[in-house]
């Protein structure tokens, strides 16, 4: 009979709520209760003891050991903070000039584009482990990415000279030869971009290209009046989901599970972690704030 | 059909020389793009693939670029021995075919809620969801281990067993949970995608549905599953894909039991006594290809699938 008395909307919402429930025990289990625990153990010092561990409260000495003791922390962390810095914008940029080659009509666009969707598979952190250069390194020896190595090289270089002849500042010339010399990085770490501007650019209506042909744009024009602010909202997302990205293989995470898997500084990692959460959360903060000014929403 | 403005297009390349000449070169430079970048993403592959059946003769032959003189298996064979190649596959498969199954149905069903059936305080937790992704996987890390370590599910195992906690380290039973419970990797990112492709879709088509009387479950799974079915394989393959590549979680909860992407990083030590270090950094390299292989043979099957349901997905924001 109670059944029966519920409306259709009621109805609804609790099939809702039985729906989440998995994922709210999973919040609470998993996600809420670790998290507070992690703080917790931050600001103290753990020991395993038989059939458990013990908990002692210590202050606030495990943060600022982080910066006075520790002699890898600090220098990790401003490390993976630069190279995101570095990274990101060439990410962005890159993919978002990939997507717009890869949306145009030419043969063989199917085949570029199952290429250009290979790094998502083949990137793996246990992968990048491994060092690359040493493999290449060796492969040289045998002569066989020796030309094309040798030739990236040399370019690179005559790019630098001319970039610096040409009157550039420095910095901008080693930001530029610097993305040269690191493109397959880039390339392999901006296929998931790639793929969300990809599916951003097919969402944009043909009405308005249509409309802005008549009107005598040309290609260039269009780009930059109806391609690129259409783009501006996915470029956001493109930027928070690859500072997440950047932040999740860097060597900070080996040294934060070294610390509490190797040396049994259970308090030290976390408080590490925290400092680490609180620098990401500080960074995608500031850069949403900025960009989400300039986002254009069409509706 | 084609639109006046599309025939005007037409008219002004083929008769106007300078567009003419600015189309050709923009195709050239195109295809010059986008060769060059297709070759750098494959020449790693490809090299990986020809260093994988070279002879230990041909390392040092410089005549030897591209096809092996001493055509070998050898490398293949070391490869799979120090990585205890079959079991670790097996294991591997078993992980991410598990997992990817369990969290498509936990992150669909939560999607579905989130998208569809509103109740209060849903906003807010999908703001929690949202946040599950900026934290770092680091920060929960350790509480993470020790509740797997400790497991006790709120006091319930102790009620029942009457031991005080399981020990669930070395098993499959973390993965099973953290994606039954849509919290394992990257699983906001996939509720976020299952959640606007279920916005897109005609709320018409699901009260007509209703209308002819199907309940919310079987709407859910006869109206709205078979209509997303281009974020499924998004979510499918991503889902796959990164758990097969993972080596964190791994790491974490498995020392004993092997997983191909931790037996890679302890391939080193396991070669060990291979003196010849060039030799060495070629064995990791056929091991690396052998991680992957299953990888690449999967996406040569699905790859047509997955790049055409991608752009309909809307992952959109």
């Amino acid at each position: 009979m109670f059944r029966k008395s519920l409306t259709l909307s009621q109805k609804k919402q609790w099939y809702g709520v039985l729906f989440v429930t998995p994922l709210l025990l999973g919040l609470v289990m998993l996600f809420l209760l670790p998290l507070i625990q992690s703080f917790r153990f931050s600001l103290s010092s753990i020991h395993l003891v038989e059939g458990g561990f013990a908990v002692d409260y210590k202050g606030w000495s495990n943060y600022s050991q982080l910066f006075t003791t520790n002699p890898d922390y600090p220098r990790r962390l401003t490390e993976s903070v630069i190279n995101m810095v570095v990274n990101v914008p060439i990410i962005i940029i890159f993919s978002l000039f990939a997507a717009v080659l890869l949306n145009q009509k030419f043969r063989g666009r199917a085949l570029a584009r199952a290429i250009f969707f290979l790094p998502v598979i083949l990137a793996s952190a246990a992968i990048a482990n491994l060092d690359i250069s040493s493999f290449v390194g060796g492969a040289s020896l045998s002569g066989t990415g020796g030309g094309e190595g040798g030739g990236g090289l040399l370019q690179s270089f005559e790019l630098k000279k001319m970039l610096t002849e040409s009157g550039l500042a420095p910095v901008f010339v080693n930001y530029i030869t610097g993305a040269v010399d690191r493109i397959y990085e880039i390339i392999s770490s901006s296929g998931v971009q790639i793929l969300i501007f990809l599916a951003g650019l097919q969402s944009v209506s043909p009405a308005l290209y249509e409309a802005s042909r008549i009107e005598g744009a040309t290609g260039y024009e269009i780009f930059w009046k109806v391609t690129f602010p259409m783009m501006t909202p996915l470029i956001l997302t493109n930027i928070v989901y690859s500072i997440i990205d950047s932040f999740s293989h860097n060597s900070i995470n080996s040294l934060i599970s070294e610390t509490a898997f190797k040396s049994f500084e259970f308090g030290q990692s976390a408080a590490m972690s925290w400092v680490y959460f609180a620098v990401v959360t500080a960074i995608l903060g500031i850069s949403t704030a900025i960009i989400s000014r300039k986002v254009f929403y069409y509706d | 059909m084609k639109s006046p403005a599309a025939y005007a297009d037409i008219i002004q390349y083929r008769f106007n020389p300078l567009e003419k000449s600015k189309l050709w070169l923009w195709i050239v430079v195109r295809t010059v793009l986008i060769a060059g970048f297709c070759f750098i993403i494959l020449f790693p592959l490809f090299l990986r693939l020809s260093v994988a059946f070279r002879s230990k003769v041909d390392i040092y032959d410089p005549t030897v670029l591209w096809i092996p003189r001493h055509f070998t298996f050898d490398n293949i064979k070391i490869a799979m021995e120090a990585t205890h190649y079959f079991s670790a596959l097996l294991n591997t498969f078993l992980i991410s075919a598990g997992t990817t199954v369990v969290q498509l149905a936990s992150c669909a069903l939560a999607a579905y809620a989130f998208a569809r059936l509103k109740f209060k305080g849903s906003g807010l937790l999908f703001g929690l969801v949202i946040f599950t992704i900026v934290v770092p996987p680091q920060t929960i890390m350790i509480p993470l281990y020790l509740t797997y370590r400790y497991f006790d599910l709120f006091g319930l195992i102790k009620l029942f067993t009457g031991k005080s906690s399981l020990n669930l380290i070395d098993t499959f039973w973390p993965f099973l949970i953290s994606s039954s419970t849509a919290m394992g990797l990257k699983n906001g990112l996939y509720i976020y995608i299952f959640r606007q492709f279920f916005r897109g879709i005609p709320k018409e088509i699901e009260e007509s549905a209703f209308v002819d009387g199907a309940g919310v479950l079987k709407t859910f799974y006869r109206i709205m599953l078979p209509n997303a079915v281009p974020a499924i394989v998004t979510v499918v393959l991503f889902s796959f894909v990164w758990q097969w590549n993972d080596s964190y979680y791994v790491s974490l909860f498995l020392s004993k039991v092997k997983v191909l992407s931790t037996q890679l990083m302890d391939m080193g030590s396991a070669l060990g006594k291979e003196p010849d270090l060039v030799y060495q950094s070629m064995l990791l390299n056929t091991g690396v290809l052998l991680l992957t292989a299953p990888l690449i043979i999967l996406y040569l099957f699905v790859q047509r699938y997955f790049v055409e349901s991608v752009e309909r997905t809307g992952i959109v924001g």
